[in-house]
């Protein structure tokens, strides 16, 4: 470790109970919080139609 | 032809020194970070029965191939073929013996194609494949990426031109088929081969392991044996599942986290090249951007020898898991003295060390100060947000992203992770057909403009080897019979084959060769003033 580590914020305080299992939920603002309702009146038009069949079709083997 | 590709008029460093501040010496400085990204792309012939991904891979790049063919436009045929004589895959970072075995990875008998902006476009074991030109700064490495992404949807369109009615080639740019199939994103750093390779894994394993909270790509549940929907209904990561050991030279079987593949595709006795395979695909160029740049500048610390030490973690593997399972980034991960600490801490750490390093030293190494600044500042930025709310960078990471769009259908619609909905939505993110992409649709923020991405699919990088690799194959395709990433042969008639090796990474620039190339009419005029 070099000499001068420069912190760039004190250390988190926290406790280890503390745990939280999602991300907040604070949506910030009301502009992405529109832009999601938006997208989410339209997004059916574009999903795949028949999800089960395309999940189980999805194969890709011989991967890296 | 014995002349190393070195024309004498510009000398470019490849080594910089500066004099220590202390002890007035000169001391050596870490190496340019000269980097390239391969992406596996997943492939889906739909409609088209028991299709034979081998087959619609080599139909999608031949498709591509032949429609510049038929262009006859911006730039000659890039129809040349790679040269395998320099491949040795098989050889380990660490010494250890090479598994002549392992030779047979290499295909070649599969279309595998060099393009005028130096990339290689093939079909790698079942997948299409595009290794990006050598980029010499991070930011190139996006733009080359997204150009990527763009010769990928155009081969679309090529391939699905030529097929019947109602059959369809689709490619997307993830990593896994949600079955327990992945396939790889690998990024690859140059550096200074007298750096103790034991140095290198020590101190670059916590990055990896931590720097997963900006660089997931997102997943709906988890491919490891035993862990339900319900333990993992969302991960930040494609790849995380599929890591078993620390350090190791495979890619298929047994992922290591660092992975010891010692094939340079440079001069081996100054460099080596770190092959980094614990990478998503990133769709955003911000997470693009902060897989690789910070990676680039730890490297550089490392090759300074500036971190004398690193935190030591009690279980890499099972932290890479850990991590990529903590949506909350709040679970300590446990370290070898005892102690604990979580990824986004260990991120605070090494970016406060590389804050240091670039006062100290610079930025040279990873480009200059500009991008440098644009590194440092992106990657405090990041960790700010998601220390203090991840949500508010659904317009920046993918992982975010990828979460606020399918848990915000899931609420509307009232939906199980387990759904196979949300399973297709994880998915459909990543289909790189414009009218088909989910993550085109919510807005993220570029860093690279799409008509500068144009451009890219066919004009090489300026400042570095790919500039000769690719100007060349755009005015002498024809008397090119071979090309690979540290050498070219040329094919010019009367004489037999002329190899012009290209051993140093940082050589054949525009500033270097752009003049010689202009200046030469023919590809023998080169090769008598490269040999003069």
């Amino acid at each position: 470790m070099p000499e001068r580590t420069q912190k760039q914020r004190p250390a988190p305080q926290r406790s280890d109970e503390a745990i939280i299992d999602a991300p907040a939920k604070s949506e910030t603002g009301e502009k992405l919080k529109a832009d999601l309702d938006d997208l989410l009146d339209e997004i059916d038009d574009v999903l795949e139609t028949n999800a089960e069949d395309f999940v189980k079709s999805y194969i890709q083997k011989g991967g890296q | 032809m014995n002349s190393r590709f070195a024309p004498r008029h510009v000398q470019v460093p490849i080594r910089v020194t500066v004099n220590d501040l202390e002890t007035g010496r000169e001391r050596p400085m870490a190496l340019r970070k000269i980097i390239g990204m391969e992406t596996e792309f997943g492939i889906f012939h739909r409609r088209a029965g028991d299709s034979n991904p081998i087959a619609a891979s080599s139909l999608l790049i031949n498709a591509y191939i032949n429609s510049l063919d038929r262009s006859g436009t911006a730039s000659p045929i890039p129809r040349v073929g790679w040269d395998f004589v320099d491949e040795t895959p098989a050889n380990d970072a660490r010494g250890l013996n090479i598994f002549a075995a392992m030779s047979s990875e290499v295909e070649t008998h599969l279309v595998n194609a060099v393009l005028t902006n130096g990339a290689r476009y093939y079909v790698d074991h079942a997948h299409p494949e595009l290794s990006t030109p050598e980029c010499a700064d991070p930011l190139t490495v996006v733009l080359y990426d997204r150009a990527a992404e763009m010769i990928l949807v155009e081969s679309m369109r090529q391939a699905n031109a030529a097929l019947p009615e109602g059959e369809e080639i689709v490619v997307y740019k993830n990593n896994s088929d949600r079955k327990g199939n992945s396939y790889g994103t690998h990024e690859n750093y140059l550096m200074d081969r007298t750096t103790p390779f034991s140095r290198v894994v020590a101190q670059v394993m916590p990055h990896f392991v931590t720097r997963q909270i900006y660089t997931g790509a997102g997943k709906v549940g988890s491919e490891a044996v035993g862990i339900s929907s319900q333990q993992v209904p969302f991960q930040l990561t494609q790849r995380a599942d599929f890591f078993e050991e620390q350090v190791g030279l495979e890619t298929t079987l047994k992922r290591p986290i660092v992975n010891t593949r010692d094939e340079p595709h440079a001069d081996a006795k100054k460099y080596r090249r770190l092959h980094v395979i614990v990478g998503d695909a990133n769709l955003s160029q911000v997470s693009t951007f902060l897989k690789v740049g910070p990676t680039a500048l730890v490297l550089c610390m490392i090759e300074d020898g500036y971190l004398d030490r690193t935190f030591v973690l009690e279980d890499p593997v099972l932290a890479m898991r850990q991590v990529s399972y903590d949506l909350s980034l709040r679970r300590p991960l446990g370290l070898s003295d005892g102690g604990s600490i979580t990824a986004l801490d260990m991120q605070w750490e090494y970016l406060g060390w590389a804050r240091g390093y670039a006062e100290e030293r610079g930025l040279e190494c990873i480009g200059g100060e500009a991008v440098g600044s644009a590194v440092l500042q992106r990657w405090e930025e990041v960790l700010t947000k998601l220390e203090t709310d991840p949500m508010q960078l659904a317009d920046q990471l993918d992982w975010v992203a990828k979460y606020r769009l399918i848990n915000g259908y899931r609420e509307r619609h009232d939906l199980r992770w387990s759904d196979a909905r949300m399973a297709a939505m994880d998915l459909q993110y990543h289909d790189l057909r414009p009218t088909k992409s989910l993550f085109s649709r919510l807005g993220v923020e570029t860093l690279v403009k799409d008509a500068d991405a144009l451009i890219a699919v066919s004009e090489p990088p300026e400042d570095t080897r790919a500039y000769f690799r690719g100007k060349c194959l755009q005015k002498w395709a024809d008397d090119i019979v071979a090309a690979n990433w540290d050498s070219m042969v040329f094919d010019i008639g009367d004489d037999p084959l002329r190899r012009v090796p290209m051993m140093e990474p940082t050589r054949g620039t525009k500033a270097h060769v752009g003049s010689l190339l202009a200046e030469c009419e023919t590809s023998s005029e080169l090769l008598r003033r490269l040999g003069s």
